[in-house]
């Protein structure tokens, strides 16, 4: 019973885990169809925008849920002004120019903190069940990603804003011909995309000690949950997030991590090729 | 009917809920030229697209005869290596390539290599080609575009050739040529021309098929099937000159 | 993606020849160690460049068969003991995984960014299962996997027959260097076929392409099997020239850089990826011997930079000034009244 309950919560952990990874690129790619290889170290960049301001004294909370979102939301809209605004439409070269900024943020990351782990604590203390100790920070990310897909959910459904951003999606000349600037719309979308991704870095930060090259291991799960996913922003990450998180939580405890991860990584491919056009291209079709 | 050229026995395309082709029966002999004509949405392009395998997403039922071959759930390119030519709708060619280049691939595939060389001088003469057959394809205006197409689609010399609104888009004058090509190759190829052009249809005065709703509607020569009370009433506003 | 059309000239036999000498006479002006590498990584990058530049196949995987030629080597030369048979192997099965995962993409009418993602998986795959394989368990024959720290001290090629002749150092930079004038020979064969140019038209239209009659499928499964044992090959002759095979020849970071190569070097050609290859790669070896700039910094920098200012590359942009350069000189020849039979300059030669 306790070990049920156990794997129930690993369950949900890791859902709620790769839904808040993948946020960020779900909204720049579903929205705009952009491919935005550097996600991974913008995750990364919350992580270390969180612990820095924690060691400089400011609350943990404060840093990981309002500082580094800002943060890397910033970072996120000099990238698009500089970088990937000249690239829309043009898929491939915004992969290989993304990837570029990737190495290039690594790289200057390493350069300014280092190549050694840097780690802030845990704010919220382990507990019991049963026989079993639990992470008690998993709660609170199990908790923060569903309030986050929800507070998504609700923006893009029944906010004017929302409205505007998903018009913008369906076709951005339909948009211009109410009015609305299309250029502007992805600038947001993009900084947005981009603050949502700091923020899963922020709250990811006190799990393990951060480096410089973290950013790998978020990309690829980023990236296989939101292709997969489809096109609808929420329901396309939502159901990949869910079919993997329990696809790879139950292999690994059957057998061992490396084997759950390439379990979900395997499924993954199959997924693809059943449905090119993502879960939400096939089910869902007309989910948020 | 077995020495018919196409034949489809009770087709019927579903996409979700919509019956885009509803039980056709259609048959065409060798050599014949036929002109299928019917309003936006009567299923004349996914009818099309059955015959040569290329309806994917949706449920088909029946029977497609390319010369009593049965081709149901055969891959397009299986299909049209029975010796069929395809010009779409939407002008499919390799755009970063001369239209020298486009032609020697299609005459590639069923001539050995000098024999492609030689098709590609013959289909350029043919249709008139020299002043642009050394251009990309991309550079070119419609018109030449849509000639560029025709001729891709005649280089491997087919003996059936399907015309997905071949008039579109196209001057007078280039549709005055176009009949005389067509004329031409049905010489020694069966056609089948969709389009909406009525001037051009009636150029080319051949038997007329009449889609509606999915089904046949009327099928007979183009004077009488022109005339015919209810092809008007389903074709209220089109360019009927 | 890249010029008009199908993209190979004649061979200019001599500008090949000379090409050729200056590389096998290089071991007389400098140490073979370093252009040994640069060859291989060369080769690797004309295999994704055959298969990205002219079919229009990209793969972000391609360390995968890189990976997958570096291992089988290690692994067969153990279990063999003689290297003619790893050398094939290193490059059969590449080809054979290649046409599987291939087909089940390209029949399934995977393209373009999912067929990305798709290779990409292929990789982190191949990656993690490496990564674990430590401890004794793990083993093919007589070679342990070895996990996180790889294969070492395998068998490292001979000459075909005698186990006991090592080919290494100088004789071993020849070895590689014929391999990589062989692959490009081959490629160049490859384009210049009938098989080629309907790659370049799949390229460019693959809807059309199977109108007219060609099987799509089959023909993107072919090329990209034939990349991949090219990419096998290079891996093979990787293992060789490190005496080691790590998990790290299935990294993002390998696939990564040699897309880098390509692009940088000029898609649409054969010698820009050769060039890309050889120029970043001697950058990255130069780099990595000191610190104060980081390698990832500057490599991420020419990246972006390429894409933004010239998405196609180095080589075409050279091709382009070099045509303008042949028929401005042909004008001025004309202008002057001298008559020549001058063959103008049409399509890359490289």
């Amino acid at each position: 019973m306790d070990y049920a309950a156990v794997v129930v919560l690993e369950i949900l952990y890791m859902i709620a885990f790769l839904a808040l990874i993948s946020a960020g690129l779900a909204v720049v790619f579903g929205m705009m169809r952009v491919i935005n290889l550097a996600h991974g170290e913008l995750v990364m960049l919350g992580g270390y925008a969180t612990i820095a301001s924690s060691k400089a004294g400011i609350n943990i909370y404060v840093a990981m849920l309002i500082i580094a979102p800002i943060a890397v939301g910033l970072i996120g809209l000099v990238v698009e002004r500089l970088i990937v605004r000249f690239l829309y439409g043009r898929m491939i070269d915004t992969m290989l120019a993304t990837w570029g900024l990737s190495l290039l943020l690594i790289g200057l990351v390493t350069l300014i903190f280092g190549n050694s782990a840097v780690s802030v604590p845990a704010p919220i203390p382990g507990y019991q069940v049963g026989r079993y100790q639990m992470g008690g920070y998993n709660l609170f990310i199990i908790a923060t990603s569903a309030i986050l897909m929800f507070s998504m959910w609700l923006v893009l459904r029944y906010t004017r804003v929302g409205l505007i951003a998903r018009g913008a999606m369906q076709g951005a000349d339909v948009v211009a011909a109410l009015g609305h600037n299309p250029k502007t719309i992805y600038m947001v979308t993009f900084t947005v995309g981009a603050a949502l991704s700091g923020l899963a870095g922020g709250i990811l930060a006190p799990l393990t000690g951060l480096l410089p090259s973290v950013g790998g291991s978020y990309i690829a799960k980023a990236f296989i949950t939101v292709i997969t996913g489809g096109a609808a922003v929420i329901a396309g990450t939502l159901s990949t997030a869910v079919v993997f998180g329990t696809v790879n939580q139950l292999v690994s405890f059957a057998s061992t991590p490396v084997i759950g991860e390439i379990a979900m990584l395997a499924l993954a491919m199959v997924l693809l090729r059943l449905m090119p056009q993502g879960v939400t291209g096939r089910f869902f079709r007309s989910s948020t | 009917m077995s020495d018919a050229a196409v034949e489809t026995r009770e087709l019927s395309v579903r996409y979700g809920g919509v019956l885009a082709v509803n039980n056709v029966s259609f048959a065409l002999r060798d050599r014949e030229l036929r002109c299928l004509i019917g309003p936006n949405g009567a299923g004349k392009s996914t009818f099309f697209k059955s015959v040569t395998g290329q309806v994917r997403g949706g449920q088909a039922s029946g029977r497609v005869l390319i010369r009593g071959q049965d081709v149901f759930g055969w891959p397009t390119h299986r299909i049209v290596r029975l010796g069929i030519g395809v010009k779409t709708q939407v002008p499919s060619v390799m755009s970063g390539l001369t239209v020298e280049e486009n032609l020697w691939l299609s005459a590639r595939r069923t001539l050995g290599r000098q024999g492609a060389d030689a098709a590609v001088d013959e289909v350029v003469a043919e249709l008139g080609l020299e002043g642009f057959a050394r251009r990309q394809v991309g550079e070119l205006a419609h018109g030449q575009r849509q000639l560029a197409e025709i001729g891709v689609v005649l280089a491997n010399k087919p003996w059936l050739v399907l015309l997905d609104e071949p008039a579109a888009g196209i001057t007078s004058q280039e549709t005055e040529r176009l009949v005389a090509i067509i004329r031409r190759i049905n010489r020694t190829a069966a056609l089948i021309v969709v389009d909406h052009d009525m001037h051009f249809v009636r150029m080319l005065d051949a038997t007329i098929t009449v889609f509606h709703q999915g089904s046949i509607l009327v099928e007979g020569r183009t004077a009488d099937v022109l005339a015919d009370a209810r092809v008007r009433e389903v074709y209220l506003g089109s360019r009927a000159r | 993606m890249t010029g008009s059309g199908f993209g190979v000239g004649r061979l200019r036999w001599h500008w090949f020849a000379a090409f050729a000498a200056a590389l096998l006479l290089l071991p007389l002006v400098s140490e073979t160690n370093t252009p040994t590498l640069l060859a291989i990584w060369a080769l690797f990058a004309l295999s994704l460049g055959l298969m990205w530049g002219y079919a229009g196949l990209l793969s972000f995987g391609h360390a995968a068969y890189f990976g997958l030629g570096a291992y089988t080597y290690a692994i067969a030369s153990f279990n063999i003991g003689e290297s003619t048979a790893p050398l094939l192997l290193a490059l059969l099965v590449p080809a054979l995984v290649a046409a599987i995962i291939g087909a089940m993409m390209f029949y399934g009418r995977i393209s373009d960014v999912y067929l990305g993602v798709m290779t990409l998986v292929v990789t982190l795959i191949l990656n993690r299962f490496m990564n674990a394989t430590a401890g004794d368990a793990y083993r093919i024959g007589n070679a342990r996997l070895g996990g996180f720290n790889g294969i070492p001290a395998f068998p490292t090629l001979n000459v075909p027959g005698d186990p006991g002749e090592q080919i290494y150092g100088t004789p071993y930079y020849y070895v590689v260097v014929i391999c990589l004038l062989g692959a490009y020979l081959l490629a160049r064969w490859i384009l210049a076929s009938s098989f080629g140019r309907a790659l370049v038209g799949i390229r460019e239209n693959e809807l059309r392409m199977e109108l007219i009659g060609y099987d799509v499928p089959a023909l993107k499964t072919l090329i990209f099997s034939v990349s991949a044992a090219m990419a096998g090959l290079a891996g093979c002759l990787f293992a060789n020239w490190a005496e080691i095979v790590t998990p790290s020849v299935f990294s993002l970071g390998q696939s990564a850089e040699v897309i880098i190569w390509v692009i940088v070097g000029g898609l649409g050609t054969l010698i820009g990826p050769m060039l890309g290859a050889a120029v970043l790669g001697s950058l990255k070896i130069a780099l990595g011997s000191q610190t104060t700039v980081d390698n990832s910094l500057v490599l991420g920098a020419i990246l972006i930079l390429v894409v933004l200012l010239i998405p196609r590359g180095f080589a075409p942009a050279l091709v382009a000034w070099r045509r303008r350069f042949a028929s401005a000189q042909a004008h001025r020849r004309q202008a002057r009244g001298t008559r020549r039979r001058h063959v103008v300059i049409r399509d890359a030669d490289a």
